[in-house]
């Protein structure tokens, strides 16, 4: 009895301290601009592939190396989410900045295209992107110089564009005619790789006659680290206090010279970052393929509602609630509990399933709404939209 | 004296503004009814018939979203729940011969006794009841605990996200009661006739088209009058519509319901003509390709959202024969595209640019002025008799 409550704490830690991982950059992003990004999965997915090739990449140092190739890999997507999520916003987000549905359906398309990109990305596929990038920016930024500008701009895009398209597509059917399969084969395909945790992580921390896996208890510490620095970073530096004052009143910060372009840009990509690093974790539990983040994402949502977008510890909490519930609902742990009233235990075993336990999960999260719709911590002020 | 000529004219032109809109639309659907059949081959006919179901939910998404501001990702769920309701029926209709007075599924499954709920389902007056009022009543429900609450934006969104990830959980794990994963397919006989001949077939075609009209009626009754101007208002400023003395929860709850019960119509017209209703039409995605059927039409405009729903399935279903690999990367790139630079879809541009171009091409350029005094019939009248 004793070890299986210890069971489904330590699990549901573990379940939650992921989606805590996951959501923690949400939460940040949608509190300072109140914009969804759909594609935050897809960010956790690229954390995932990264992870991948960075320990495929250590395999050929030799042995040391692939001992550790795990805290490489953290860094490597951390930076690689990031700057894809600085791409975002730079590229899409913030011309679409106060109107948050559009925003949605945006990365929405966004992540569809980051899911068929891991698919299908081949040599052909990165040299014509690179090769198209070069033409069409690298003549706009020719054209540019010149003094009308202005009145030619529309022009200039309406033959670039083609253009550049045109010679890239014709580079990259050249190159795949002449190296055929060296170069059009796909690094990843559709089907979904493994990523082998090292070996000090396997096996277990033995407790009675329960184990707990080091790899879970690696993501406990790293989603542990991850908290600290975040709450470090917003509460300790000089961009923190900008990023938190963004939040709380725009139009005031920006009339008090804080540049919020780039404040967005930072958090977007600080928490684009932190997807990838979750990334990077969710890779140790299992498989990963292109279609990994939308297995996330809509808990982690759940997460940014149940928390409210005020304080980080609203996000902590919500993530660990939603995890521990769903773990122990999931595994039937209260059907056994509550074994000794029949009709409560048949209520609980019907819901004693993975799919199930969500179920039951997302109803406790709407009658939870009919008392708190702004979430645990909600951001205090006076404001009729609020 | 001259305003009340003027107001009697008014009305007078609007009424027959909707007696010429209502020829063109009767027009355009005997055109489909009678002309299109003869045009297409028998997939490609099935495949607008299809599609022709789909416009029935786009309208619907069209009244939330494009009037009244609701983004709702969940759509699916009522579409699916329409298409179960329909299937349920037809699986009912077991053949004397068959061995088993059960669908064919569940024997699979060992169930010996039919579940309670499908046993209304032998009755055709309810099931077609249930196509309409069950998903209206969920979505009526749904909407009432979040809206009560001042829920909107997008918490709405992603919570109508969630409860479309739990439907399809609970009926992917049903097996005994749905058939799980599969789905309910395999459908032999509706009235007698078998539900994949041809003619009946062609039969649900025109059904299809008669239900898309009447649900276009609808639609344009709701949003043509003061409760479409409420439901713009509630979009556009919801604060203001509750200081001016309105609740808008109840009309939110009210358009959300209507919304629902015209996806679950659209669902059971679709699953008649596919043949299939699984729970994989309420994945998210699907949802969320409803919305860019109308996005690409245009918002706020309902023959945008028809119009939207075809162009993009026929669209799809040509790129995705021809290049079914960068399928997705079209998808994901007319996301971007639509809400980058066509905010308003094809109908919104040709309102607005487009009327422009054409005119500049056929040389009658438009000048600037005021163009509510140009088009107001007082001010016309005025003009006109009065001189300066």
């Amino acid at each position: 009895m004793f070890t299986g409550i210890l069971d489904g704490i330590f699990n549901g830690l573990s379940v939650g301290s992921v989606l805590l991982l996951a959501a923690l950059g949400l939460a940040i992003v949608f509190g300072l601009m109140g914009v969804i990004n759909m594609a935050h999965g897809e960010l956790m997915m690229l954390g995932a592939y990264t992870t991948f090739v960075v320990q495929n990449g250590f395999k050929q140092l030799g042995a040391p190396w692939t001992q550790f190739y795990i805290f490489f890999a953290v860094i490597a997507a951390f930076l690689v989410a990031a700057l894809v999520g600085l791409a975002l916003e730079r590229g899409v987000i913030r011309y679409l900045y106060g109107r948050p549905l559009e925003t949605l359906l945006a990365t929405w398309g966004v992540s569809l295209i980051l899911q068929q990109f891991v698919r299908s990305v081949n040599w052909v596929l990165v040299i014509g992107l690179i090769l198209f990038c070069l033409l069409f920016f690298g003549g706009l930024w020719i054209v540019k110089r010149r003094p009308d500008f202005e009145r030619i701009r529309n022009w200039a895009i309406a033959i670039l564009l083609p253009l550049s398209a045109a010679i890239s597509f014709a580079v990259g059917s050249v190159l795949s005619k002449t190296y055929k399969l060296a170069v059009t084969k796909p690094w990843f395909g559709a089907q979904n790789v493994d990523v082998t945790a090292p070996k000090w992580l396997l096996g277990g921390l033995p407790i009675g006659n329960y184990q707990l896996p080091y790899t879970r208890m690696f993501i406990m510490v790293l989603t542990v680290l991850c908290v600290l620095g975040i709450y470090f970073f917003l509460n300790k530096t000089p961009w923190g206090l900008r990023i938190r004052s963004v939040t709380q009143n725009r139009n005031m910060s920006a009339c008090l010279g804080i540049p919020t372009q780039k404040v967005d840009a930072l958090t977007f990509a600080l928490g684009s970052g932190l997807a990838g690093i979750a990334g990077c974790a969710v890779s140790l539990l299992g498989s990963v393929g292109p279609n990994t983040g939308q297995n996330y994402i809509v808990n982690t949502f759940m997460v940014v509602v149940v928390g409210g977008v005020g304080k980080l510890v609203g996000t902590i909490v919500g993530a660990m609630a939603i995890g521990i519930t769903d773990y122990i609902v999931g595994t039937g742990i209260l059907a056994q509990l509550f074994a000794p009233i029949p009709p409560l235990a048949n209520f609980f075993t019907f819901f004693a399933t993975t799919s199930m336990a969500k179920v039951m999960v997302f109803f406790l999260i709407v009658v939870f709404l009919q008392f708190r719709p702004a979430g645990l911590f909600p951001q205090k002020g006076r404001t009729v939209d609020a | 004296m001259a305003a009340e000529i003027a107001v009697e004219r008014r009305i007078d032109s609007s009424k027959r503004r909707l007696i010429v809109e209502a020829a063109i639309v009767l027009a355009i659907a005997l055109f489909f009814i009678l002309v299109v059949p003869l045009l297409l081959s028998d997939f490609r006919l099935n495949l607008m018939g299809r599609f022709l179901a789909l416009a029935i939910v786009a309208l619907g998404i069209d009244l939330i979203w494009g009037f009244t501001g609701l983004l709702s990702l969940g759509h699916g769920i009522f579409f699916t729940l329409g298409g179960y309701a329909i299937a349920m029926y037809i699986k009912l209709q077991i053949p004397e011969s068959a061995s088993s007075r059960l669908p064919e599924f569940m024997s699979l499954y060992g169930v010996t006794e039919l579940p309670w709920f499908w046993k209304p389902f032998y009755s055709f007056p309810f099931t077609a009841l249930a196509v309409v009022l069950i998903p209206g009543i969920l979505a009526g429900l749904l909407g009432y605990v979040i809206f009560r609450n001042r829920i909107r934006g997008v918490y709405f969104s992603i919570l109508t996200q969630a409860a479309t990830i739990i439907f399809f959980n609970f009926f992917n794990g049903q097996q005994k009661l749905f058939n799980g994963t599969n789905g309910l397919t395999d459908f032999q006989t509706i009235f007698g006739a078998k539900v994949n001949s041809p003619g009946t077939q062609y039969t649900f075609y025109i059904l299809t088209i008669i239900v898309l009209v009447f649900a276009y009626a609808l639609c344009r009754w709701l949003t043509s009058g003061r409760f479409g101007r409420l439901l713009v208002a509630i979009r556009d400023d919801e604060s203001r519509v509750r200081f001016t003395g309105y609740d808008p929860t109840g009309f939110k709850v009210l358009v959300f319901a209507i919304s629902g019960a015209l996806a679950g119509l659209s669902g059971a017209f679709f699953t008649l003509q596919t043949g299939i209703i699984s729970p994989n039409s309420m994945n998210i995605a699907f949802s969320i390709e409803m919305v860019i059927w109308v996005a690409v039409g245009g918002r706020a405009s309902l023959v945008g959202a028809i119009l939207g729903a075809l162009v993009v399935n026929f669209a799809k279903s040509l790129l995705s024969e021809k290049f079914p690999d960068i399928w997705l990367f079209f998808q994901g790139g007319l996301f971007l595209l639509v809400v980058m630079f066509l905010p308003d879809g094809i109908i919104g541009w040709l309102r607005t640019r487009g009327k422009d171009l054409f005119r500049a091409a056929t040389g009658r350029k438009r000048i600037m002025t005021y163009p509510s005094l140009e088009e107001d019939p007082e001010v016309e009248y005025e003009r006109k008799n009065l001189g300066d």
